[in-house]
């Protein structure tokens, strides 16, 4: 979830006079030969079923544990695991919304709308809104996905590690949806093609949590609701802790996401559940290359990188006193350091028409 | 080299080797960009740049005989150009494709064919 106000309320505080010329330009890409890209962005089920297998695996006997300790104390560990492990649903949406995790499409499209529904991101709406963020990332009121708006706020950012504020205005923008209640913003990104699915599909979302809520009325008891969507807020502190670290206190308004994306070397849990998003600088030069190929680029690549970040210790280190100095200072940020170029190294992609 | 056919003309876009099986090519002609498949039953073609965004087609990645874009990852089917996956929901413009010796082909209207067609819009 983001730290953002909803799209089209926000003003970036951030006076950019070169903005038109810098959103014209190329996105910066990197050299690598394609033999070697066509390896990385083969498709395979067998990587996306053993991670997805395990995860509901896992998901099913952390709730099964949660259940049985309800109303003991050891329910809140328990359920402290099932949440986290609930929220995993935010990186698998996200990366089942770019078709990579499966090659059969029925596969990526069923865990794809499973997973939407978990984390609250309508599937319809998101699969737009998403586009434009790799479209424009970090280009101010071009992305509707920038996680930590210009001046700094803090509290939002705080209360997002329990989903407070992006949670809540998803379930809002949902209950609008379903009502068939669409904003301007949204026509003008989302197809007039996709606006019934998008409305059904908030509808149905509404549908399951009606019912959720009806059982559990009717069971006069709380545990219903402690399985569907509460998670996404009870559970949501590492979505937060790994997301922040993709893009805040980092350059706005550059084509080149070595300036605006990082990665950070975490441990191999975080990177089961979160889909190996921390390799997110590279998931965003390259968006087409699946989540379980992003350590073999990020080797293939990093010579032409600024260094990964050791630790999400070291990110943040270095992250909050900058998003301190943010909230009065909003055109700081953190510099990146770029390698030297190879001596006449070309990019092997084909260069995109200004716009 | 170009051959003419009624209101077709052919095209020399690249040799049989230049593309991999489930792969393809940018080719550019005339200020136009195409984008050539080759499949396992034969070679295709369409016009290069995704009919959602400004990326090219050839940077992408041949999958179930569809094209993924680059960008978005939305996908075409190769053979009819037709759109799969979101975002793209315009269909992309397919042309016709022959192999003469070693030779890949593409038929792009002649210029009296395009003419004839402006006309009668």
């Amino acid at each position: 979830m983001s730290s953002t106000p909803p799209p089209g309320t926000s003003k970036p505080g951030l006076t950019d006079e070169t903005f038109d010329d810098r959103i014209s330009e190329q996105w910066y890409q990197p050299r690598i030969p394609r033999a070697v890209l066509k390896d990385l962005m083969k498709r395979s089920d067998a990587p996306g079923l053993r991670n997805f297998g395990l995860w509901l695996v896992l998901l099913i006997a952390s709730g099964v544990v949660a259940g049985l300790t309800w109303g003991t104390w050891w329910a809140v560990p328990a359920f402290f695991v099932y949440g986290t492990i609930y929220s995993s649903s935010d990186a698998r949406w996200h990366e089942l919304a770019h078709g990579t995790p499966f090659k059969t499409r029925w596969l990526n499209d069923a865990f794809y709308h499973l997973s939407s529904f978990m984390t609250i991101r309508e599937a319809y709406w998101w699969r737009w809104s998403h586009a434009r963020h790799h479209t424009h990332t970090y280009f101010v009121e071009r992305d509707p996905e920038i996680q930590v708006t210009r001046p700094t706020q803090v509290l939002p950012i705080v209360l997002d590690f329990l989903a407070l504020i992006g949670g809540v205005a998803e379930i809002r923008k949902t209950i609008r949806h379903a009502f068939g209640r669409v904003d301007a913003v949204t026509e003008a990104f989302l197809p007039a093609s996709e606006r019934p699915k998008m409305i059904w599909s908030s509808r149905i979302y509404l549908a399951v949590i009606v019912a959720t809520i009806a059982l559990a009325i009717g069971l006069r008891s709380f545990l219903p609701l402690m399985f569907v969507w509460t998670p996404r807020f009870y559970g949501g502190w590492l979505h937060q802790l790994l997301g922040l670290t993709q893009h805040a206190g980092l350059g706005v308004n550059v084509k080149d996401h070595r300036l605006n994306t990082r990665t950070v070397y975490v441990n191999p849990a975080f990177r089961f559940l979160y889909l190996n998003m921390n390799y997110h600088l590279e998931h965003h030069l390259l968006p087409m290359v699946p989540f379980h190929a992003l350590p073999r680029l990020h080797e293939a690549i990093k010579d032409q990188l600024p260094p990964a970040y050791p630790s999400l210790y070291a990110t943040y280190r270095e992250m909050v006193p900058a998003l301190w100095k943010q909230r009065r200072d909003p055109a700081h940020v953190i510099e990146r350091t770029l390698p030297d170029p190879a001596p006449g190294a070309q990019s092997n992609f084909t260069a995109q028409p200004s716009t | 080299m170009a051959a003419d056919t009624d209101n077709t003309t052919w095209v020399v876009a690249c040799a049989v080797d230049d593309i991999d099986e489930e792969d393809v090519l940018r080719f550019d002609h005339e200020g136009a960009s195409y984008a050539v498949y080759r499949l396992a039953k034969g070679f295709h073609a369409s016009d290069g740049w995704c009919t959602h965004e400004q990326a090219h087609l050839a940077d992408g990645f041949v999958v179930n005989g569809e094209i993924e874009c680059p960008l978005h990852q939305g996908r075409f089917d190769i053979v009819s150009g037709k759109p799969l996956s979101p975002p793209v929901c315009v269909k992309l413009k397919t042309y016709p494709v022959r192999v003469d010796g070693r030779s890949v082909l593409i038929g792009l209207p002649a210029a009296g064919a395009i003419d004839a067609a402006k006309g009668a819009t």
